[in-house]
């Protein structure tokens, strides 16, 4: 076919280190391996500053102690750790806790204009699952402004960036290593291969394997397939997040989120008979630190030293479940979500103050004045805690050459993830893969050379697509695929349920081998689904496979069948692997962590106590 | 308050799914690419509480599979989405299809300012070439105690940082838009609200106004206040950035003295063109770039 490029006009380039993604982690990383010196490249599926971080929106959770001088790192892990039902790495949680403070700093060095207490310093909100106040932000926007800082230090510094490019597949040398990557541009189907010392992942997410998201076009778990398909191990694929308060109406907004941060602000859960019914779903793990009554919660918001938190801010698991069981018990709203209500509680003036783009978007979206009436909500899947096995201290994947870093990589948030730690996981980890990645590109010699004959099988793979007469529609393919997982493996699991996904999955495998991709090479969306639905099949398998394995609820896995949590689970990881063409989960082993940290949960039951009285 | 659904939907009941408002859409699309094109007429049901976006979509899933469009977030915070929607430059995930006249087809363009490359997607790489030449955030020694700033001086700077970068306000700019040879010496509005940014932000201590007026072109700018209408994100581009970046100037060439006293933190001294624009990342490229790292056309932006 005319349209298929020759070997002789690829595009072809040599960097160090080249970064994959360019949200908050991508940014990060690529700032880190230049300021180390190394030649550096970031290649991204949008255009620059596009990326799905720009969604965040409640803050950057660091313990600053600039609003509470009793936080610290150990009540930051702490927090991390419980909320991510301790199946979290232990050191990427504690790493994490102690270096997003210097993160957020540093961003500020970088130009970051983050809110100010009256004294001057970075002010900080409380979000679900912390402790304490400890939410750096920019009204809600602070995903635009983290990404916005980094991508101009990235251009300040030199960094080269490939936009609107979509990598298909990793290279590999002799040894396994990773040494470079294949891509196409979508705007001209050009392909381009890349040949470098260290290659970082910071792809991002999963939703879009879903049916109800939160997450853009982007994120279909690339990079985790990239991974896979390299030979890397992928960990906690079952534990996804579904965000409670995602917009349930408009149908076309069904899906996209709604801050956290309404109710750190002061917003609450009403069903349809106006009940605040979050009361009765505070399970024993968290009653020492939640409110019992209602008068109890509303003192929390101005007295936060003898009241303790309303039953609305607790981790995300928690209030989804509770959302999806008043809805099922026919208590839900019109849409079927059910209420958040700010409007009855705070003034007009207020709420647009603290939460404008909040306000912006249901005007404008669900012409709903939010001021005036409360949000219809319901669940909505928003992030893969699960994902590339990571050494915690540097990022680096199980195949040499290979790092990731921000959602992509697994194990910092366990089963559960709270709000704030993504943004400052992206920080902390972007970093750590920036600095790994530069002291192999500067150490020992490493071999670059691009085996052509890699680059030949990518290369006609992706076009073959393009060149089928007739096929299988990808449109039509990532429907059936969004509907198998959103209704066989959603916020609730059963087995006999995720045992017709494996087989469905089977089924929607061999269809996607005959997608055809009608239209040419240039910006052709359909030919980019074909190509994001190898991708986004991975990830559904994977996922699949684990949540069948783990038999217990954890975190964002629920299981309808194995209702509690298994104190014998709770010592493994399942493990992903992609083994002679298929899909192989196994349990191992999780990380033990050592007995100085364990002593801090031990404190904190102490700690809960004295809260309680 | 009572907790009733007062909200202005037209109450279709439990359905998650979307339901059809029996009305018959005619949106007349531009298809082509930098060879040319025209417009093409597709037809779909409506649907309810719809953004022009989701149609589009609906188009590219049902009927034109190879329709090129920009999108990420479909909120209004990512700034992909820009296009002409009936002649005006909107986002057009932020567009819901209610508050346009249906007796008529609805048109959807590609913003016009900026080459196509096909369909609704245009070739915005000039925005990331100006980003490049615009002198980095330069801030002060950190004192001990680290940075200090006040709520009310972060505020104006956090008004620019709203910027999504949809480029719409470049789009409308006529020293842009009628002048393609003015690119090389003009910025335009995005750019102008970043510098002033940088400008007024508390810590910074570059003094950038012989370069916003030699290099950046500010002076071509005749107010027009384009820009400012149609900013997604409610910018006083003019009002806010533009001017105030206009004064500041001719204050350095007649009284740089009132100007010194408005630089509260840091104190610099008059910096030329040449010095500031070392803090570039035009400047820094060239040690972070391999050879050869140029294409044609689309990038590296
Ligand atoms: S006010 Fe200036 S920058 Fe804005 S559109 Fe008019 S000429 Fe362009
Ligand atoms: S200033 Fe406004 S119109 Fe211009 S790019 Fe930014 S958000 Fe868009
Ligand atoms: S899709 Fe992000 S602004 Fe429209």
């Amino acid at each position: 076919m005319t349209d298929r490029p020759a070997p002789s006009d690829y595009e072809r380039h040599e960097y160090d280190v080249i970064v994959i993604g360019a949200g908050g982690a991508g940014m990060r990383a690529a700032v880190e391996a230049i300021q180390r010196g190394c030649r550096t490249a970031l290649v991204c599926k949008s255009l620059l500053g596009k990326a799905h971080t720009v969604m965040a929106e409640g803050g950057v959770a660091a313990a600053l102690g600039n609003v509470w001088p009793q936080d610290n790192w150990q009540v930051h892990f702490r927090d991390t750790m419980r909320g991510g039902k301790m199946l979290n790495n232990w050191r990427m949680a504690q790493l994490h806790a102690q270096e997003s403070p210097d993160r957020v700093l540093e961003l500020e060095e970088w130009g970051a204009l983050f809110d100010r207490t009256p004294d001057g310093r970075i002010l900080q909100r409380d979000f679900g699952g912390h402790r304490y106040a400890r939410l750096a932000h920019v009204g809600d926007r602070t995903g635009l402004e983290l990404i916005r800082t980094t991508q101009q230090r990235a251009v300040s510094l030199g960094v080269d960036v490939y936009m609107e490019c979509k990598v298909l597949r990793l290279l590999q040398g002799p040894s396994g290593a990773v040494n470079g990557a294949v891509g196409i541009y979508r705007e001209t189907g050009g392909v381009v291969v890349f040949s470098a010392k260290s290659v970082v992942l910071a792809t991002g997410g999963i939703g879009k394997t879903w049916k109800f998201t939160s997450n853009s076009w982007e994120s279909t778990g690339d990079g985790h397939a990239l991974a896979l398909w390299a030979g890397a191990d992928a960990i906690d694929m079952e534990c996804v997040q579904f965000h409670p308060t995602g917009m349930v109406w408009p149908p076309s907004a069904r899906g996209i989120l709604v801050t956290e941060g309404v109710r750190g602000d002061g917003g609450v859960l009403k069903n349809s008979d106006g009940e605040r019914f979050m009361f009765n779903y505070i399970s024993p793990y968290f009653a020492a630190e939640t409110a019992s009554s209602i008068e109890e919660a509303d003192k929390w918001y101005e007295d936060k030293v003898n009241y303790r938190r309303p039953p609305e801010l607790l981790p995300r698991d928690e209030v989804a479940r509770a959302i999806n069981t008043e809805v099922k018990s026919g208590r839900g709203s019109p849409h079927g979500g059910i209420f958040l209500d700010i409007a009855s509680r705070r003034s007009a003036e207020d709420i647009k103050r603290r939460l404008p783009s909040m306000y912006h978007q249901f005007k404008q979206l669900a012409d709903v004045d939010i001021t005036a009436v409360p949000m219809e909500i319901g669940p909505t899947c928003h992030y893969m805690m699960g994902g590339v096995r990571v050494d915690a201290d540097t990022a680096q994947t199980t195949v040499a050459g290979l790092f990731a870093a921000g959602e992509v990589a697994g194990g910092m948030h366990g089963a559960n993830r709270l709000g704030g730690n993504s943004l400052s996981d992206l920080l902390v980890f972007g970093r750590r893969a920036g600095m790994a990645a530069a002291d192999r590109a500067l150490g020992e010699p490493v071999d670059t050379t691009v085996d052509e004959a890699q680059v030949e099988a990518v290369v006609s793979h992706a076009f073959s697509y393009l060149e089928r007469e007739s096929g299988e529609q990808p449109y039509e393919l990532h429907r059936d695929l969004q509907d198998t997982m959103q209704s066989l493996v959603g916020i609730i699991r059963t087995e006999s349920e995720l045992l017709e996904a494996k087989e469905r999955l089977v089924e929607l495998g061999e269809r996607s081998k005959k997608v055809a991709a009608a239209g040419g090479v240039r910006f052709n969306p359909g030919w980019h689904m074909s190509l994001d639905l190898e991708s986004m099949l991975a990830v559904a398998n994977c996922t699949t496979l684990s949540a069948i394995e783990r038999r217990e609820s954890r975190g964002g896995h629920t299981r309808d069948d194995f209702p509690k949590a298994d104190p014998e689970f709770e010592k493994v990881n399942f493990v992903s692997r992609y083994v002679d063409g298929s899909y192989r989960v196994t349990a191992e082993d999780k990380p033990v962590m050592p007995p100085e940290l364990m002593m801090l949960f031990e404190e904190s039951e102490g700690d809960a106590k004295e809260a309680s009285k | 308050m009572a907790i009733d659904t007062a909200s202005s939907t037209s109450g279709s009941p439990a359905s998650t799914e979307t339901a059809s408002t029996g009305q018959e859409l005619r949106i007349r699309l531009w298809r082509g690419d930098e060879h040319g094109g025209d417009f093409v007429e597709y037809r779909l049901q409506a649907q309810e509480g719809e953004v022009v976006l989701d149609v589009v979509h609906r188009i590219q899933a049902d009927q034109a599979p190879d329709l090129a469009v920009r999108w990420n977030c479909k909120a209004g915070k990512c700034g992909s989405c820009s296009a002409e929607i009936n002649g005006r430059p909107r986002l057009m995930c932020m567009t819901r299809m209610s508050t346009l006249p249906t007796d008529e087809p609805i048109t959807i363009s590609p913003m016009r300012t900026f080459p196509v490359m096909r369909d609704l997607v245009t070739d915005v790489s000039f925005n990331f070439e100006v980003a490049k030449l615009i002198p980095s955030f330069t801030p002060g020694p950190k004192p001990p105690e680290g940075y200090r700033m006040q709520q009310v001086d972060v505020e104006r700077g956090q008004e620019f940082r709203k910027c999504i970068e949809c480029f719409l306000c470049q789009n409308v700019c006529h020293v842009i838009r009628d002048h393609e040879d003015n690119k090389v010496h003009y910025a335009g509005p995005r750019f102008f609200v970043r510098l002033a940014e940088l400008e007024m932000h508390p810590l910074d201590t570059l003094d950038r106004r012989a370069y916003v007026r030699e290099r950046m072109g500010v002076g071509y700018c005749n107010i027009t206040k384009c820009c400012t209408e149609v900013c997604p994100e409610d910018i006083h581009i003019t009002d806010n950035a533009i001017i105030p970046l206009k004064e500041r100037i001719v204050d350095s060439r007649y009284d740089p003295v009132a100007w010194l006293g408005r630089k509260i933190l840091g104190r610099p001294s008059p910096m030329s063109a040449e010095q500031v624009a070392a803090h570039t990342g035009a400047a820094a490229a060239g040690q972070g770039r391999a050879a050869g790292s140029d294409r044609d056309g689309a990038g590296p932006g």
